[in-house]
């Protein structure tokens, strides 16, 4: 450690106290790596020089605050992402899911929306969607009005569409959106079983009792710490016997809840609540 | 240290847990792009299999590409073990760890995160990013090595490496598959060592012996 990298994580964690002590949002247990990187970006775009400007302005200035969590919050997502992920899940869960008259979903930390649509997809084209409430949780509101209006990039539609298929996808991904100029609306149809709500994974408690809960990608932002707070509540927020996704590359291998999981597929990190 | 009032979050605010005589340097990353396979291949064939410092490697390739594939490929070449970076693993002593397909490769003080994060200059992984965040890690105490690639990638975080006292060593564009990426390196001051790829893993040897 140099006086430079010493420097900067005073700053950072003077930047992260102000912010929680003034505003309540926590990012103290993020990871500091990835979360640093963000925090130049929005150095950067305020066309600040240093960190402890940045405290400086987020506290006085209510604009730039918001700046602030909305890149801390953006987590760049795809539809299908992992298509590996949904045929795991269609092949795996959807027949354990079919035993249930109702089914509750939680999406956690659902970003601008991207996972939300494919889920819905995927559990319509399974015959499941009218059975099932998807509750998509983000810290963020601006990002939910992003999900809750579900209009994407016209360009990205051609990888979603490989991803579509590779994930399993049995009809045509065309079906579900509609193209004008640049964009795409997805069918609106597709959130009527969808309540978007905001929800901090740091700070806020379980809110429901669920039999599926995906988080993907999302607590690989965060440090240890607050990987085992978010772990244990999902443990608590599961059913018996309930489902939990993660990202390709993380993993339950060294949390408190290892061994309350088994995992459904070797390849997949597709978890079922088993004590 | 003691006398914070409120809670340190783990990561932030470890400063000042050096103890005593150590190792001057405490980890190397590589960076490799096009002609990386084999180039890595030959560098870790020759490095000493009692090598102690933890190695981090970023290789550009399709996002679909396998990561198993790689790994076996690399751990044939190697008989040090080589893994697949996941998310928050710890940081050990003579490991190698590859970046996967599709995530940005972190190094953090004890541990490594992965972040999806949009790439950076087209890739993802990013050599910039594992080389920024390791010099931000561990400042002085980062090796980061540039070898073959036809991007620009790696440039600005070796810079960031010396920038913050580390050694960045660059392979020789002469003796490069593909010489743009040792050239942006080398163009942009980065390099504290210029060497062709046959004397890195020496070199490399011989940093990880080094005392403070």
């Amino acid at each position: 450690m140099n006086d430079l990298s010493r420097l900067e994580e005073t700053e950072v964690y003077l930047l992260l106290e102000g912010i929680y002590r003034q505003f309540g949002f926590d990012f103290r247990n993020y990871a500091l790596a990835s979360l640093r990187r963000r925090i130049w970006s929005v150095v950067r775009d305020e066309k600040l020089d240093t960190i402890s400007a940045l405290q400086d302005k987020v506290l006085h200035d209510a604009s730039c605050l918001e700046r602030f969590l909305l890149t801390l919050s953006v987590h760049v997502s795809g539809m299908f992402r992992d298509p590996g992920f949904f045929r795991t899940f269609r092949a795996k869960a959807v027949p354990l899911l079919r035993t249930y008259p109702y089914i509750r979903i939680w999406l956690a930390g659902c970003s601008t929306g991207e996972e939300v649509y494919s889920m819905a997809i995927l559990l319509e084209e399974e015959g499941l969607y009218k059975r099932c409430r998807i509750y998509a949780s983000d810290m963020n509101e601006a990002v939910l009005r992003a999900a809750k209006a579900g209009i994407y990039p016209l360009h990205l539609m051609r990888s979603y569409t490989a991803n579509y298929i590779k994930a399993g996808g049995t009809r045509s991904f065309s079906e579900y959106y509609t193209a004008a100029y640049d964009s795409v609306l997805m069918r609106p149809s597709l959130v009527d079983q969808v309540v978007f709500c905001q929800h901090n994974l740091a700070t806020d408690e379980s809110f429901n009792e669920f039999n599926v809960i995906l988080c993907r990608n999302v607590m690989i932002y965060f440090d240890k710490t607050l990987q085992g707070r978010v772990h244990q509540l999902f443990y608590n927020s599961l059913v018996n016997f309930g489902l939990l996704g993660l990202g390709a590359k993380e993993s339950l291998h060294l949390t408190a809840h290892e061994h309350s999981y088994e995992q459904l597929s070797d390849e997949e990190k597709l978890y079922r609540r088993i004590a | 240290m003691n006398s914070r009032a409120f809670a340190v979050p783990t990561g932030i605010g470890v400063h000042g847990r050096d103890t005593g005589a150590q190792s001057a340097y405490r980890i190397v990353v590589i960076g490799a792009s096009l002609g990386g396979t084999r180039a890595l291949s030959s560098l870790l064939s020759a490095l000493p299999g009692h090598f102690p410092l933890p190695l981090g490697i970023v290789l550009h390739r399709a996002v679909e590409s396998d990561d198993a594939t790689l790994q076996q490929l690399l751990q044939s070449h190697s008989t040090l073990p080589v893994l697949e970076a996941e998310d928050k693993m710890p940081i050990a002593a003579g490991h190698i760890y590859l970046a996967p397909a599709n995530y940005h490769l972190l190094v953090g003080h004890v541990e490594f995160s992965l972040s999806t994060e949009a790439p950076v200059g087209f890739a993802r992984p990013s050599i910039d990013v594992l080389f920024e965040s390791a010099s931000a890690a561990h400042g002085n105490k980062t090796v980061g090595v540039l070898l073959t690639g036809a991007s620009g990638d790696g440039a600005w975080g070796a810079a960031r490496i010396r920038e913050r006292g580390g050694t960045v060593v660059v392979q020789d564009p002469e003796t490069a598959e593909c010489p743009v990426m040792p050239r942006a390196a080398i163009a942009a001051d980065a390099a504290t060592s210029i060497l062709p790829l046959e004397a890195i893993p020496g070199l490399l040897a011989d940093l990880s012996q080094r005392r403070h």
